[in-house]
Formats: structure tokens, C-alpha cells, sequence
């Protein structure tokens, strides 16, 4: 499990030499899409990765629709049932819990809180670590100063232990689990950014905007961000991963969502008590949908990176 | 040299401050912490009085101070659930964790290293994918997961292996008893093989991946291909000239490395009973004994960066090219 950082990407991180800051109009656009998708097909494995993804975000998005049953509906009477089971008229594909729920329903709806957590974590870590990254680059001295030391004291620290901390103290919930957690991610991005940022500042392009006199926020983020969007969507593919997993370990120990949400992680902590009567299902179908989303995310990252910087394809 | 080490004492000091300054913030953040340490049932004069009794009535910053004298004594208050200070309560679980973290540590960086080269050196091959797409999958596995597995495979189905239990090497060996703790060590270590490996695949998968990329790099060096230009065998080539700079990078994540697998460990105890910190937490979290989980985190905090700082001081010397 990654808690926060991830320090085997520090040098996965592709260095993009600088494009136009104007974005690629309408046809380069396709363009360059059918230049990725071929380059997906190639490697295979990107390509069942984002099958995988598809049927994630589906389940997550439509997952009351597709869901046969309440999941938190309780009855006594199914409790525990082996997958592939038919009680009444009704048919229950991985089995019952020992509530009686529907192991595939909870399951649907487990994909909404680690896609949700997972993607809103990265908004808000990203978004505080790419605005203190570029400033911290761009100004430099004490500003610089300052927040890099701030990441250093996160750094230090092991992640995990924090999240615990301030969940503990705040209660379980949605909003809390993504702030703790976009919050422990801030420090990747910043460092990153800031040293694009560094070696972008001096670029003639940037100095032709300054002697334009452009604003110094329009050079931050019209003409300096652009050019760091695509080593930072690789760190974000990664990211998504290790947060989910995270989002995992910490409902595991009862500090996620409340229970009324079903998610992987409090499924796979319910299934404790059950492990010696060797009821298996209710262990191994969560953990598979973590592996399985994870996995992807991982695999998207791994090739992501090496369709950005070809360079790297090389040593890697 | 001494620069670097007093610039780096320094940082470390001031890391800690941070950390202190981070879990009195918490504390702080969810409202008034007199309710953490109140049950659910008390009368409002019983809060008042528990208020005044934990010096929650006082300014922030005297508090802060008062906090911060406190654990320079070591003096992390009561443990709410035990009745005993909270810092022995913790500390008598440090050695069962200390102990499951650095065999993970030893495992991961043992086989890490032989796998990287291996793939490195069979790039391409067969073997290089096999290796390399279990690493892919062993850091895509939640480690509590990997254990839940376990324990039904080869501990419920096969009886290989233990499903809970503890058996402590560190603990007598601290205690002076060299003896005991030497002839335990079998038990201990089997009892240890089924949680330290859902602790450490996921290190093992990361630094198998680090070494190969890293091999790869080096072996493309001009001064690889000068050794193997002299005629050296293969052999003499990888061990020698290549690994030699290939693991640094290995080495300097050793430090990191124990942080993260901590936090693992936190994790895993839960599945295997294991009796360290982990556990301790995590009942620690559900009574809400927060001295606890305070000393806790505030331990491993410290252990976490004061091995960061020997590493730092332990590459500068294997590594001529940093400068102090």
C-alpha cells in the first residue's frame, strides 16, 4: 500500500521539452489521439487497463441502476450465501454477507467512494501542490524557502500515522478522507512543478511574454503551466493508485466513510470475521476490485510515461 | 563534513518541532478536546472539571508549551483504556513492530536486488517479463489484503503457516536474555514469514523495479563498456563495476523505505493479531484513547527521522560524489 509518496516516480517523471503554449487546435488534437490510441494497441496492456477503467467508472457512475439489490438492505434469512446462489426468485452472483446483503451490489457501490476519493484527493492535492510548486519556482528566495521545508516536515513523516491523526480527531467521512488525503499529496506535485518551473522560467519564450508585458500570473499559468500539464498527468495516473489503495487500508481500520457506505476497504474489514469459517468470497471479490482498479491505473501511468518521453522507453 | 552534520541535525530538530506542532494541531482541530477524553454521558460540571483537570481552559500557546515540556519528559499523559502512562504502554509494543518492519525491510531489499539484475540483465526475455509484471501486480495489492489471502491459503487451506501468534526476538534480546532470544529465533521467524511478506511485497515489487531500471542505466555507461572491453568476465562486470552503482539508489531509499513499511505494518497487525503498535492504535482509535495514538505516531515519528538522518550520514560517506 502507497501512503502519499512515491518516491520510485521521482525519476518516472518524463522531462517534456517545451511545446508552443498555444494549445494544438481541433485536427492536431485527433491527431494525436490516434497517435496514443496506436500506441496503446501496441503495448496491449494499457488497453485492457482502460476496459478495466471503463467498467469502473461505469459501475461507480450507474451503479443504482445496475445494482440488483439495496445494498444495505439486511435479511437474516440469505445470511452468508455462496456466490452463484438462487434464494427464491432471487439470484445472488458472489453471495450474501453475514447481514444477508448483496456482495455484487456493495460491490457496485464501493466503486463510487474509491474512484470519488481517489480523483478528488488528486484535484486537491494537485491543485495546492501545482499553485505552490509554479510559486515557489517562480519567485524563488524565501517564498521558495518556506514551502519547501513545509514538504519536507510532510515528508518526514509517514503518511499513513498522519491520516490516522487527523481522522481520529475529525471523525470519519467522505470530505474528511479527501482532504487527509489530498493533503498528503501535495508535496509530490510541488516538487515536481517547481523544478519544471525552474528551468522553464529562463526559457526565451517565457522571457518573450515577460518583455510583452504579460502579467506575472498570465506567465505563471498561461504560458509556463501548459508546458508542465504532461509529466504531471503521468504523476497523477500513479497517484489515483496509491490513493486508492490508501483510501483502502484506512476504511479497513474503520477510519474511512461511516459504515451506512459500503466501500472495498470496510467490505474486506467485515470479512475479518469470517475468515476462519472460510466464507472466501467475502475477502476475495472486494480485494480483486482494488487490485483490478489499481493495477490500471499503475499500467495507464506506466505507459503514459513512456508515450510522453519515448527517451525513457530505452532505460526503462 | 561537520557542517553537513550539524545542518542536518538541525533540519532533523526542526522536522520534530513540526511534528509536535502537527499532532497539537489535531488535537486542536476537531473543536474542544476535552470531549475526546469525556464519555458520552457526562454531566456539563463533569466536562467543566475535566477541562480544567486536562488545562484545555488555558490559551493555546501556554498549552502548546505545556505540551511540548511534557513530551521533552517523555510525558505523553495517561493512557485512558490501560491507567498507565501512555508512553510504556506504547513502547512495550515498539519491539514486536520494530521487529515484523525490519524482517519486511530485510526481505524486500534481499530479493529486490538478485530480481532487478536478473530482469536487467535478461531484458527482454521471458524471465524479465515474468519478474517485472509480478512487481507490476505486487504494488497494485493492498497489503492487508495479501495477508487476508494468505492466511486462507497457506494458513486455513494448507496449514503451513501460522494465522495469528507472535513469538519475540527483540524483546528478550533487549531485555539481556541472549540466550532465549537466540534459541526462540526459529519461532520467531516463522511465525513472522506470513505477515512479513504481505508487509514487504510491495517494497519488494517497487526496489525490484528501481534496481532493474536503475542496472539498465548504469549498464549502458561508458565505464561498463571500457571494464567489459578489458576482457572481464560478465561476472566480474555486474558485480563490480555495475551493482556497485546500480543499488545507491536503493540505498538511499532504505530510510524511506522503513517509514513506509511502518505504515504497512500499522495495517498488517490488524490482519495477524501481531501485538505491536498497529493493534494497539487501532484499539487505541476505537475507545478513543488519544494519549495513545498520540504516542504512537509522535514514536514512530521519531524512529522514522531519526533513521532518515543515519542514512543521509551513512550515504555521504559510501557515496564520494555527495558533497558535504
Amino acid at each position: 500500500m502507497s501512503l502519499g509518496l512515491k518516491p520510485e516516480h521521482a525519476d518516472a517523471v518524463p522531462s517534456v521539452g517545451p511545446v508552443p503554449p498555444a494549445s494544438p487546435k481541433g485536427r492536431e488534437l485527433r491527431k494525436e489521439f490516434k497517435r496514443a490510441w496506436r500506441s496503446m494497441v501496441v503495448a496491449k496492456w494499457p488497453v485492457v487497463a482502460l476496459f478495466i477503467l471503463l467498467c469502473v467508472v461505469i459501475a461507480a457512475v450507474f451503479g443504482p441502476l445496475l445494482a440488483p439489490f439495496d445494498p444495505n438492505r439486511q435479511n437474516i434469512m440469505i445470511r452468508l450465501l455462496d456466490p452463484l446462489q438462487q434464494s427464491g426468485n432471487a439470484f445472488y452472483l458472489l453471495g450474501t454477507d453475514a447481514l444477508g446483503r448483496d456482495v455484487f451490489s456493495r460491490l457496485l457501490y464501493g466503486a463510487r467512494i474509491s474512484l470519488l476519493v481517489g480523483l478528488c484527493a488528486i484535484a486537491v492535492g494537485g491543485t495546492i501542490g501545482v499553485i505552490a510548486g509554479l510559486v515557489s519556482g517562480y519567485f524563488g528566495g524565501w517564498i521558495d524557502d518556506v514551502i519547501m521545508r513545509l514538504g519536507d516536515i510532510q515528508l518526514a513523516f509517514p503518511f499513513i500515522l498522519l491520516a490516522i491523526m487527523f481522522l481520529v480527531v475529525l471523525g470519519p467521512g467522505v470530505l474528511n478522507i479527501i482532504l487527509v488525503l489530498g493533503i498528503g499529496q501535495w508535496v509530490t506535485y510541488a516538487r515536481i512543478v517547481r523544478a519544471q518551473t525552474l528551468s522553464l522560467r529562463e526559457k526565451e519564450f517565457v522571457e518573450a511574454a515577460r518583455a510583452l508585458g504579460d502579467s506575472t500570473p498570465s506567465i505563471i499559468f498561461r504560458t509556463i503551466l501548459p508546458n508542465i500539464v504532461a509529466p504531471l498527468t503521468v504523476i497523477a495516473s500513479f497517484n489515483v493508485a496509491s490513493v486508492i489503495l490508501s483510501e483502502a487500508a484506512l476504511s479497513f481500520l474503520g477510519l474511512g466513510v461511516p459504515p451506512s457506505v459500503p466501500t472495498w476497504g470496510s467490505m474486506l474489514a467485515e470479512s475479518r470475521d469470517q475468515l476462519i469459517a472460510n466464507r472466501w468470497w467475502l475477502a476475495f471479490f472486494p480485494g480483486i476490485a482494488i487490485v483490478l482498479t489499481v493495477l490500471s491505473f499503475n499500467i495507464i501511468g506506466d505507459w503514459l510515461r513512456d508515450f510522453l518521453d519515448p527517451r525513457l522507453k530505452t532505460i526503462g | 563534513m561537520w557542517t553537513f552534520i550539524v545542518r542536518r541535525l538541525i533540519q532533523s530538530v526542526i522536522v520534530i518541532i513540526g511534528v509536535t506542532f502537527i499532532s497539537f494541531v489535531a488535537l486542536q482541530i476537531g473543536g474542544d478536546p476535552t470531549y475526546l477524553y469525556v464519555s458520552e454521558r457526562a454531566s456539563t460540571e463533569e466536562i467543566e472539571a475535566a477541562r480544567r483537570a486536562l488545562g484545555f481552559d488555558r490559551p493555546l500557546h501556554i498549552q502548546y508549551v505545556t505540551y511540548i515540556s511534557n513530551l521533552l519528559q517523555g510525558d505523553f499523559g495517561n493512557s485512558l483504556t490501560f491507567r498507565r502512562p501512555a508512553i510504556d504502554v506504547v513502547l512495550q509494543a515498539l519491539p514486536a513492530t520494530i521487529e515484523l518492519t525490519l524482517f519486511a525491510l530485510i526481505l524486500a531489499i534481499s530479493l529486490a536486488i538478485p530480481l532487478g539484475v536478473f530482469s536487467a540483465l535478461y531484458r527482454g526475455t521471458p524471465v524479465d517479463g515474468s519478474i517485472m509484471t509480478v512487481a507490476m501486480l505486487g504494488q497494485s495489492i493492498p497489503n492487508f489484503w495479501l495477508g487476508i489471502m494468505m492466511i486462507m491459503l497457506f494458513g486455513l487451506q494448507l496449514r503451513l503457516f501460522p494465522i495469528s501468534g507472535h513469538v519475540p526476538f527483540l524483546m528478550p534480546l533487549l531485555q539481556g536474555e541472549i540466550v532465549r532470544a537466540f534459541t526462540q529465533l526459529p519461532q520467531a521467524l516463522y511465525y513472522m514469514i506470513m505477515p512479513g511478506v504481505a508487509v514487504g511485497f510491495y517494497s519488494l515489487s517497487r526496489n525490484a523495479r528501481l534496481v532493474r531500471s536503475s542496472m539498465l542505466e548504469v549498464l549502458g555507461q561508458d565505464y561498463v563498456r571500457t571494464a567489459r572491453s578489458k576482457g572481464i568476465s560478465e561476472r566480474a562486470v555486474v558485480v563490480r563495476h555495475a551493482l556497485r552503482n546500480a543499488w545507491l539508489p536503493v540505498v538511499t531509499m532504505i530510510g524511506l523505505e522503513f517509514g513506509f513499511l511502518l505504515g504497512g505494518v500499522v495495517v498488517v497487525e490488524m490482519v495477524f493479531s501481531w501485538p505491536g503498535i498497529g493493534r494497539l492504535v487501532f484499539n487505541a482509535i476505537s475507545q478513543r484513547d488519544i494519549p495513545v495514538v498520540q504516542a504512537s505516531v509522535i514514536v514512530l515519528a521519531l524512529i522514522f527521522i531519526t533513521l532518515n538522518l543515519l542514512v543521509d550520514l551513512i550515504y555521504a560517506r559510501i557515496d564520494p560524489r555527495v558533497k558535504y
